[in-house]
């Protein structure tokens, strides 16, 4: 096995924990807004998961920086092309059908790619992954369960998740998509081969978007990019929210 | 919401060994979201290792407006009390 330099290193932890922390700062963004109490505090609580496993990954990424960086500096000072997460994440909460639609078609590949690390041969990454592993179940087991009763529920809430589906679905190809810092960490025994994780990926949606009586769309143009850090227009106004603190009162602690 | 999901009573287990308790409500479509959602709502800070629910409309409850015929006969009944007994010292945890 070859041995990996930190930069893809540090790029290929990006890339992992940059979609928990996107997509954490997209559910806190409905933090009080419902749409009952209950899933109000499901959204917040799997958005608090999704933070406490990108403070992991951040804390470890500075430690293999060294200098002066830390989790802070990570999660709030770099610029919209440095982050790299897929464009999945990023998407707007259009709705509740977006916000689930959103949240299981990330949830059923982050459970496979959680699942995977635990192998892998950096330690601190297997012992992240393992600790995420029963968090992320519980996240399928969420979004999955809403997208079965809003697909097989009214004829509004079939219409609205399936109108979800069809519009996020062009986001999903990404995931599976891997840059130079993946295929480096991969040959270092690090990173998670994820296009050997496609079918597993394709049938456990199919199995739930099925018994949902939704369809996957027969879509093949595909969009891609938030690897490489060129994003979707959404992306600099949610770091414009995020940053904020930092940007206005650099160094600011609570 | 025009028209709000029924209520469910939840029950939760903090310890093995230990009962169920009433810890609270949550509203549910059914009986598995029920589950769900108190899970989400009353085990966040790791309350429990088991949980109930119960619709609430299937609980018979007691009458406020009858509590004088139900419960004031027996505040001086003291004597239904074990507290006549003189306990032996060698007797702990009593």
């Amino acid at each position: 096995m070859e041995k990996m330099n930190t930069e893809n290193h540090i790029q290929y932890i990006y890339g992992i924990a940059d979609n928990s922390l996107i997509l954490g700062q997209r559910l806190s963004q409905l933090c009080g807004h419902g749409p009952t109490l209950e899933t109000d505090i499901a959204c917040t609580n799997i958005a608090l998961d999704l933070l406490g496993q990108t403070r992991n990954y951040y804390q470890y990424a500075a430690q293999c920086m060294g200098e002066s960086a830390t989790e802070d500096t990570i999660a709030f000072l770099r610029t919209e092309r440095q982050y790299r997460n897929v464009l999945l994440v990023e998407q707007p909460n259009t709705h509740f059908g977006y916000v689930m639609a959103r949240q299981f078609l990330f949830d059923v590949y982050h459970l496979l790619v959680v699942t995977q690390l635990q192998e892998s041969t950096d330690s601190m990454l297997a012992a992240i992954a393992q600790k995420s592993v029963k968090e992320v179940q519980y996240h399928q087991r969420f979004s999955a369960a809403w997208i079965k009763r809003l697909g097989d529920g009214t004829a509004q809430s079939h219409q609205k998740i399936q109108e979800a589906i069809n519009d996020l679905w062009k986001f999903t190809d990404e995931l599976f998509y891997q840059n130079e810092h993946d295929i480096a960490a991969i040959h270092a025994g690090v990173g998670v081969d994820v296009s050997t994780l496609k079918e597993s990926y394709m049938t456990t949606v199919t199995e739930v978007l099925t018994e949902a009586t939704l369809t996957i769309p027969a879509e093949t143009w595909f969009r891609k990019g938030g690897k490489e850090g060129i994003h979707s227009e959404h992306m600099g106004y949610l770091l414009a929210e995020m940053q904020y603190m930092q940007r206005t009162y650099p160094d600011m602690k609570w | 919401m025009k028209q709000d999901w029924p209520l469910w009573e939840v029950f939760i287990r903090s310890k093995n060994g230990l009962e169920h308790r009433h810890f609270g409500s949550v509203r549910a479509a059914d009986a598995a979201m029920a589950l769900d959602n108190a899970r989400d709502v009353y085990t966040r800070r790791n309350e429990g290792v088991s949980i109930w629910v119960v619709a609430s409309k299937d609980i018979t409850a007691s009458n406020p407006a009858n509590n004088g015929e139900l419960f004031e006969p027996a505040k001086d009944k003291v004597y239904r009390h074990p507290t006549f007994y003189k306990v032996p010292d060698e007797v702990k945890h009593m």
